[in-house]
């Protein structure tokens, strides 16, 4: 079944390129548009991504699950709470970039609820991010923003990773070599 | 974007002046992870490449801009959570779409939703977390950025 899923999906992949070719070779106007949108995003993530993982490629070898658990684990306290979101403020990119990283702080020992926290600060506290927010709606709009979201974020954090380690709930952690 | 590089750089440099085996590791790990995920990121462009050309930026500013409150943040929280742009895109259209007369609490639900609910980033979050959690996380995101949105509409007194 799985492998049938795999074949559907390559299937599918390919029957979109060969779509966004064609559009190219016999110059349909909306297909060459779908590629364009692929290929400006694509670059837009490939400018990113490489130093994004290589980054969290170094924080695995270098950095101690014993210095990662006392500061982010079970028995961390606010302070946790204020570095993992110092953390994320300094995210690049988007969520997309914040999953690998949750699921390496995850191999070193930080604790659910402050992943969670750090996902969602690096989806809404990224410090370039907000500096373009409050450039074009104004900082009291930022402030706002942020004054409520934060506490929302570690709250609803907390909630979630309590209940999932309850069910004993683990984040995938590519390659355990 | 050049501080990533920068930085990216040094730390590089900095590994490998202090161990070269270790850095030679941490390029493998980084190398392996990359692959590992980069159908998931393959998907995903492919989703974002279509549901640009279908909601574009054209039929976004449209709809927030002619509609009463409730549907407005509503449709907002919709094209927020179907669509992905970076910064550098989303907020000059919020500055356009303000000076068009679109309210606040309208463009808070957008750009908090943007930022918060993935479901083009779907493929890439399951891979990691599983789909009932996934689901669950943007659920939580969903309910985060309608409250700051509402929150918002009271301080700029739009509310009422």
């Amino acid at each position: 079944m799985k492998m049938q899923n795999k074949y559907i999906k390559i299937f599918l992949i390919g029957i979109y390129f060969a779509f966004v070719l064609c559009s190219f070779m016999f110059g349909f106007e909306q297909g060459k548009q779908i590629g364009h949108n692929f290929i400006s995003f694509s670059i837009g993530m490939l400018k990113i991504l490489p130093c994004a993982f290589i980054l969290i490629g170094l924080f695995e070898v270098w950095v101690k699950k014993e210095k990662v658990e006392k500061h982010l684990g079970k028995d961390s306290g606010i302070a946790g709470y204020i570095w993992i979101i110092l953390l994320a403020g300094t995210t690049v990119g988007g969520l997309y970039v914040a999953f690998p990283v949750a699921s390496s702080l995850f191999k070193k020992g930080a604790k659910l609820s402050i992943i969670f926290t750090y996902i969602g600060a690096a989806a809404i506290c990224r410090i370039p991010m907000t500096i373009f927010e409050a450039s074009f709606l104004g900082i009291k709009f930022s402030l706002i923003r942020l004054i409520i979201s934060i506490p929302l974020v570690i709250l609803s954090s907390v909630l979630l990773g309590k209940y999932l380690e309850k069910n004993n709930y683990k984040i995938v952690t590519q390659n355990q070599s | 974007m050049y501080y990533l590089y920068l930085i990216t750089g040094l730390a590089l440099l900095l590994s490998v002046i202090t161990d070269r085996k270790k850095t030679t590791a941490a390029i493998k790990i980084s190398y392996k992870k990359f692959v590992n995920i980069l159908p998931a990121f393959l998907i995903m462009l492919i989703f974002v490449s279509l549901v640009l050309f279908f909601v574009p930026d054209k039929m976004i500013s449209n709809y927030l801009g002619n509609n009463d409150k409730i549907t407005g943040i509503a449709l907002a929280s919709l094209f927020g959570s179907i669509t992905l742009m970076p910064g550098f895109i989303a907020y000059p259209l919020c500055g356009i779409l303000l000076e068009k007369g679109v309210s606040y609490m309208v463009l808070a639900a957008f750009s908090t939703t943007l930022m918060m609910v993935g479901i083009l980033t779907y493929p890439i979050e399951k891979e990691y977390f599983g789909i009932k959690v996934t689901i669950i996380r943007n659920v939580i995101s969903l309910v985060i950025a309608l409250i700051i949105a509402l929150a918002i509409g009271i301080f700029y007194g739009e509310l009422l």
